[in-house]
């Protein structure tokens, strides 16, 4: 258990030094930081000055552990745009971004689950046809046009909710909708077929021939290790959720890391690109380093086979 | 005599016959969702190669006089009927819908060729090797995956701008850890059976054994992940285009033609729904034909 722990913790220090690299290069795809990070008006002389001032001469491994010092100590130097500290802006913006991650994962499991067992429990009935057809369609359907098309029905025609803006819980309801449906589809198949999977199974069987009535099978002794994929799959889906976040927050102006990111891009202001980039990825890291460590729990055939 | 050996023992290896390919088309032809999704995706495929044909009116010729937002079934000056109406610069919504198919497959299927192609070749020599060179290159998958994938392309595409060579080789490059992650697995359980060993044992080289006989039998999963991934790259061509990085106007996209809705929303309700329409019918059918594909050729896929 220790070794797996030692190796998992590894893992991902290792990977997240690789973010940070990649993170680097983003300013450095094109060959010239300075000229990616300048405004196209200064003069070859601002330019050059410029690079001076910033170290882009230097050699290649140099600027990056400069760059990697900087991120350990949360500076990724400052916005262009708002001559603040790049990290402090996105760090102010992430409760926005978990607030609503947060509800769209609450929302896909409350949703999903259910449905997947039900799905499963009564195969080929109306119930599972109706859960199937909306997991389907919620895997097709495109985020951005569903967040449209619920401001357009709920928020223009019917004034029922808020288009845009963080406040209270009618806030929340259509960009969480928007971003958990997604999910909400994608476990709800995966519960069903892992569901469909365990009741085949010899054990299932047996509880079912000595007379354990149909309910109590399933809740103590499908849902057990039907749970173990879905539990991967949370963590994995939280990296969909907020990289979801970006058109999600754009579309309904949610003040989180998503909008703010798509604003820097606009605006050529890549200190704070940057800082969202590895702040998103360093929280999809360390979320699915404490998935792992629950699930070695719930099945510890992983501990040795890791 | 050694010839004999050789024959004897790759007997038992699996190979893509012809009867082998009936056997599966059959058993396709009678899983009527995935029929359907394969009539949807050839149809979406026939209306953008034959855009030009198909097309009612130039999708890109504006008019700024009394063309401007007019609803579906709107009836020109002309008499001229423009079933889905126009837009904001008075251009026939349904002529963009129609060419708004071809950045969208377009980008899907040479994305999903580079990715699969990375991806494959990173499954087989990570599986096959094992060891050090599979740690690495895991490790480079895990990193990869850590990305929220949208943020990271559009932050690489604002540095590097948009353009559809941009869009393509970015989402290609960055999405080859499924086919990865689906091949390795496969390579894994095959490098074990006694085709591969007697393969090896006849003195095959590795590059041999890999091309000849691992390759062709980890095919199966890779096709799928292939097709279920192609709906993935539309969504995401679609939301580049969404935000301004995708495919730049005047060429319509349906993302883009999204973006102009969301305008316009209060307005004109048709501009955001038919070209999302057109996203979810193309993007359903690549998934139903892809969960078919997946059913039929291998159900305990976990894809």
């Amino acid at each position: 258990m220790r070794t797996f722990l030692l190796r998992r913790l590894w893992q991902s220090l290792v990977v997240l030094l690789g973010v940070s690299f990649v993170v680097f290069l983003i300013l450095h795809l094109t060959g010239d930081p300075a000229l990616v990070l300048l405004s196209p008006e200064a003069t070859p002389e601002d330019v050059r000055r410029f690079r001076e001032a910033m170290g882009f001469n230097d050699p290649f491994i140099v600027q990056y552990w400069r760059f990697l010092a900087g991120a350990l100590r949360g500076d990724f130097g400052q916005s262009v745009r708002h001559g603040e500290p790049a990290f402090g802006l996105v760090v102010e913006r992430m409760p926005a971004t978990f607030e609503l991650a947060g509800a769209a994962l609450l929302l896909a499991l409350v949703l999903s689950i259910p449905a997947g067992i039900v799905s499963a429990v009564r195969r080929n009935t109306a119930l599972d046809y109706v859960s199937t057809v909306i997991a389907l369609l919620g895997q097709s359907m495109p985020t951005f046009w569903l967040g449209i098309m619920l401001i357009l029905l709920l928020s223009v025609q019917l004034q029922l909710l808020p288009s845009s803006g963080r406040g209270g819980l009618e806030h929340l309801i259509l960009p969480a909708v928007t971003l958990g449906l997604f999910t909400t589809a994608r476990i709800t198949r995966l519960t069903r077929s892992g569901m469909l999977e365990v009741l085949n199974q010899d054990y299932i069987r047996t509880a079912r021939a000595k007379g354990v009535s149909d309910p109590p099978v399933v809740w103590k002794h499908a849902l057990k290790n039907a749970a173990i994929p879905i539990v991967t799959i949370v963590g994995i889906e939280l990296g969909t959720l907020l990289g979801g976040s970006v058109i999600t927050e754009t579309i309904f102006a949610w003040p989180g890391v998503g909008r703010l990111s798509v604003q820097a891009i606009y605006n050529r202001d890549y200190p704070v690109v940057q800082a969202s980039v590895f702040l998103l990825a360093t929280t999809f890291v360390v979320v699915n380093l404490l998935v792992d460590l629950i699930y070695t729990y719930l099945d510890p055939r992983i501990r040795l086979t890791r | 005599m050694s010839v004999d050996a050789r024959a004897i023992a790759l007997a038992d290896e699996p190979r893509a016959e012809r009867a082998e390919w009936l056997v599966f088309l059959r058993r396709l032809s009678t899983r009527r969702t995935a029929l359907f999704g394969l009539a949807v995706v050839v149809l979406v495929v026939i209306t953008a190669v034959a855009a030009p044909v198909l097309s009612p009116f130039d999708p890109i010729e504006q008019d700024l006089g009394d063309l401007r937002l007019k609803a579906p079934g709107f009836r020109d000056a002309a008499g001229r009927l423009h079933p889905l109406g126009t837009d904001h610069l008075g251009r026939d919504l349904l002529a963009r819908v129609i060419y708004g198919a071809r950045p969208a497959l377009m980008v899907g299927f040479a994305a999903v060729v580079i990715s699969g192609v990375i991806g494959m070749m990173t499954g087989l020599v990570s599986g096959y090797f094992g060891g050090r060179v599979d740690d690495v290159l895991m490790r480079l998958a895990d990193i990869q995956l850590a990305f929220p994938f949208i943020l990271l392309a559009i932050a690489v595409i604002g540095v590097l701008g948009p353009s559809l060579k941009t869009i393509i080789a970015v989402i290609g490059v960055s999405s080859w850890v499924v086919y990865a992650r689906i091949v390795r697995s496969a390579v894994l359980s095959l490098r074990e059976r006694e085709f591969v060993q007697a393969a090896l044992a006849l003195g095959s080289g590795d590059g041999r054994v890999l091309i000849r006989h691992i390759l062709p039998n980890a095919l199966t999963p890779w096709l799928v992940v292939a097709t279920l991934d192609m709906a993935r790259v539309i969504v995401i061509e679609s939301a580049l285009s969404f935000l301004g990085l995708g495919v730049q106007p005047p060429t319509p996209t349906w993302g883009g033609m999204l973006a102009d809705g969301r305008v316009y929303i209060s307005t004109a309700w048709w501009l955001a729904t038919f070209p999302g329409l057109a996203i979810l019918v193309t993007v359903l059918g690549i998934n139903l034909f892809g969960d078919g594909l997946r059913d039929t050729l291998d159900p305990r896929l976990k894809v």
